[in-house]
């Protein structure tokens, strides 16, 4: 027995090691931002509605040959009625309905998610990996590399993109990769900008130098140096940047110049079918508007939640967004708040 | 002041250059035949030359963009080559239908998204609050042409067909002059198509802005000395908070000036934005040409009078 109020030195070491045991682990800011994640409820939600799309692209092969309905071939036969008219929804064995072609809304829309998702995801990649590289680029070497890089980002941020995608898919006719490759053109730079803001700011700080003094190379300050410290804006412009691209695919080929048929895409869809019918077959449009609505939001929440994880301070949805009048330095735009200025509707 | 505005037309006006060339060089990329296109699908190959002949289409194409630039010194846009009309007459006639509207949409996008804002704004995390954050949300979500689609089948189609015709189907346009009534009439749609999505950014723009203005120091000291709420609010930060919304508001009224491709192509109005997609299908040069001259040059200019502006209203920002 000791009097000392603290217990004996063998208790205290042992309060001392249960205490380790609870001490605060060192954790990556990864790991807080995907601890932050997991209880939030709308980034589960957002996960859901995205999770559901991907398998409905997945299974759309499953779906057409369960139902028998092909989403290319036009069926009159079988897909319309006595009198030609497309079947409505839950007749003739056609959950969604039939459109003035015969063919199932259903298993066309299950395909139209593929070619969204792998546009949406695939141009979304090529944006952030050629933005990131030419922001760091740019915001690194600086001079005239950065000038005319720069220039290059606002030329590209101005330019009127719907009517470039028009004449572009004239010049070289609609295809899938076209489509790809106009989007990510078309977006790398609202990535570019921000990643050279940040660029501009990192390289001053003392890691770069140190870097520097132990003999990096420029190639190597930029990719494993500097990159790292990137990670958290590019992840989330990334995320937003999908729906905006889902939406650009959607237009494109709601205006006829993207993918084109016989493929089915949400937006040709919504084209055919208001052409041809009217209005008084709601579910040729309603469908494919509800799946492009789906996944767009939840890319949006998924977006603001992962934004939210990665930097509390920051307001969901609403962020401050400003336009920096040309008298200003383009780097104004480089705060947390400037990571908004990059999502632009088509 | 002066010397800014003259450097920034003059860079504007290099732009505008170059956004040309590569029109025309975009356009001869495609390797083009409007004169096969023109003349038919019966035409000798006599007609078909003379066609190309008189559209100038048989000289070198370095001669034809000289001759083009040259003509465009002094005004002079050429002639469509499916229309037979000047170019310069046929954009004064659509450029009408953008300008409705541009000016209705962008006064109920304004104001719909500048009181969603406020609303948000003066009570962070209230109902008011979270209710804008979910229509900026599903303005943020929605693509311009379900949007369109929808409203057409909403106010168009089903009260249409329950015997209340208000609202006219798509591809109808009345000039202001001949009928303003029937020109809201028919152009209230396509504004409300424009306007709700564009009103979520609004929103979510004047909102921020002016949270971050509302901690400002001088706010404080305004409170302080006893002002109302709403004298603060409306004199003290909005005025503050409204620069970053009047320098979007520029770009975006430029935007659909010079053609709003979506809206325009679901209601059938005949702007900008639906002729230059049926010029490009008929390989129609000089008005594909015009068409996005005075796209760009709408967004040149409101950028430039975007940057006077700003100088205006915020003393902090010096123009050099």
């Amino acid at each position: 027995m000791s009097l000392s109020p603290f217990g004996t030195s063998a208790e205290i070491g042992e309060i001392l090691e249960a205490g380790e045991a609870h001490a605060i682990e060192g954790r990556s800011p990864l790991r807080l931002a995907l601890a932050r994640l997991r209880t939030d409820r709308v980034a589960w939600i957002a996960a859901g509605m995205i999770v559901a799309m991907a398998l409905l692209a997945l299974f759309a092969p499953v779906i057409s040959a369960v139902t028998g309905h092909s989403p290319y071939n036009p069926d009159l036969i079988n897909g319309t009625n006595g009198f030609g008219q497309p079947y409505g929804p839950g007749q003739a064995g056609f959950l969604l309905g039939t459109d003035n072609l015969g063919r199932d809304v259903m298993v066309r829309v299950a395909y139209g998610a593929r070619i969204s998702l792998l546009v949406g995801v695939l141009a979304t990649l090529l944006a952030t990996i050629g933005g990131t590289a030419l922001g760091l680029v740019s915001g690194y070497f600086g001079g005239w590399v950065d000038a005319l890089l720069a220039r290059l980002m606002d030329a590209v941020l101005s330019f009127p993109y719907v009517l470039a995608a028009i004449v572009l898919a004239a010049v070289f006719g609609g295809s899938l990769g076209l489509t790809i490759a106009v989007i990510a053109f078309f977006s790398w730079a609202a990535i570019g900008r921000i990643v050279r803001g940040q660029t501009l700011s990192q390289k001053e700080k003392e890691y770069v130098e140190a870097a520097r003094s132990i003999g990096a190379g420029s190639f190597r300050i930029m990719f494993v140096d500097i990159l790292p410290n990137l990670v958290a804006p590019v992840l989330v412009l990334g995320t937003l940047l999908v729906p905006v691209a889902i939406v650009f695919e959607a237009t494109l080929d709601y205006l006829g110049v993207g993918v084109g048929p016989p493929t089915p895409t949400w937006g040709n869809m919504l084209a055919d079918d208001q052409g041809s019918a009217g209005f008084g077959a709601w579910w040729f449009w309603v469908f494919p508007s509800i799946a492009l609505l789906i996944t767009t939001l939840g890319f949006n929440l998924l977006g603001d939640s992962v934004r939210d994880a990665l930097d509390p301070r920051t307001e969901r949805i609403f962020a401050t967004r400003r336009k920096v009048p040309a008298v200003a330095d383009l780097d104004a735009s480089a705060g947390a708040g400037g990571l908004d200025n990059a999502v632009e509707r088509p | 002041m002066t010397r800014f505005i003259i450097r920034r037309v003059i860079q504007g006006a290099v732009t505008l250059w170059v956004i040309v060339s590569l029109v025309f060089v975009l356009f001869f990329l495609s390797n083009p035949d409007p004169a096969r296109l023109l003349a038919g699908k019966s035409a000798t190959l006599s007609q078909v030359a003379t066609i190309r002949a008189a559209l100038g289409l048989n000289k070198p194409v370095w001669q034809q963009y000289l001759g083009f630039l040259g003509r465009l010194l002094h005004g002079n846009l050429g002639e469509s080559y499916k229309l037979h009309e000047p170019v310069t007459a046929l954009l004064g006639q659509w450029v009408q239908v953008d300008i409705s509207l541009a000016v209705g949409a962008g006064i109920i996008w304004l104001a719909m998204g500048l009181s969603v804002g406020i609303l948000a704004a003066r009570r962070p995390r209230s109902v008011w609050d979270r209710s804008a954050t979910v229509f900026v949300l599903i303005g943020l979500s929605t693509p311009t042409f379900i949007l369109g689609l929808l409203l057409l089948f909403v106010f168009f189609y089903i009260l249409t067909t329950h015997g209340i015709s208000i609202f006219p189907s798509a591809g109808n346009f009345t000039p202001f002059l001949t009928n303003p009534a029937g020109w809201a009439r028919d152009l209230l749609l396509p504004w409300l198509t424009l306007a709700l999505i564009t009103a979520a950014t609004y929103a979510r723009l004047s909102r921020s802005s002016l949270l971050e203005v509302l901690g400002e120091d001088y706010i404080r000291t305004a409170r302080a000395k006893g002002l109302s709420e709403r004298r603060v609010v409306y004199r003290h930060a909005l005025r503050a908070a409204i620069t970053p919304i009047v320098t979007q508001f520029g770009i975006d009224l430029a935007t659909v000036l010079g053609g709003a491709i979506i809206t325009e192509t679901i209601f059938g109005l005949p702007g900008l934005g639906q002729n230059v997609v049926s010029a490009i299908g008929r390989e129609d040069l000089p008005v594909i040409q015009g068409i996005v001259l005075v796209a760009a040059a709408f967004i040149v200019t409101a950028n430039i009078i975007v940057d006077v502006l700003y100088a205006a209203i915020d003393p902090r920002v010096r123009l050099s």
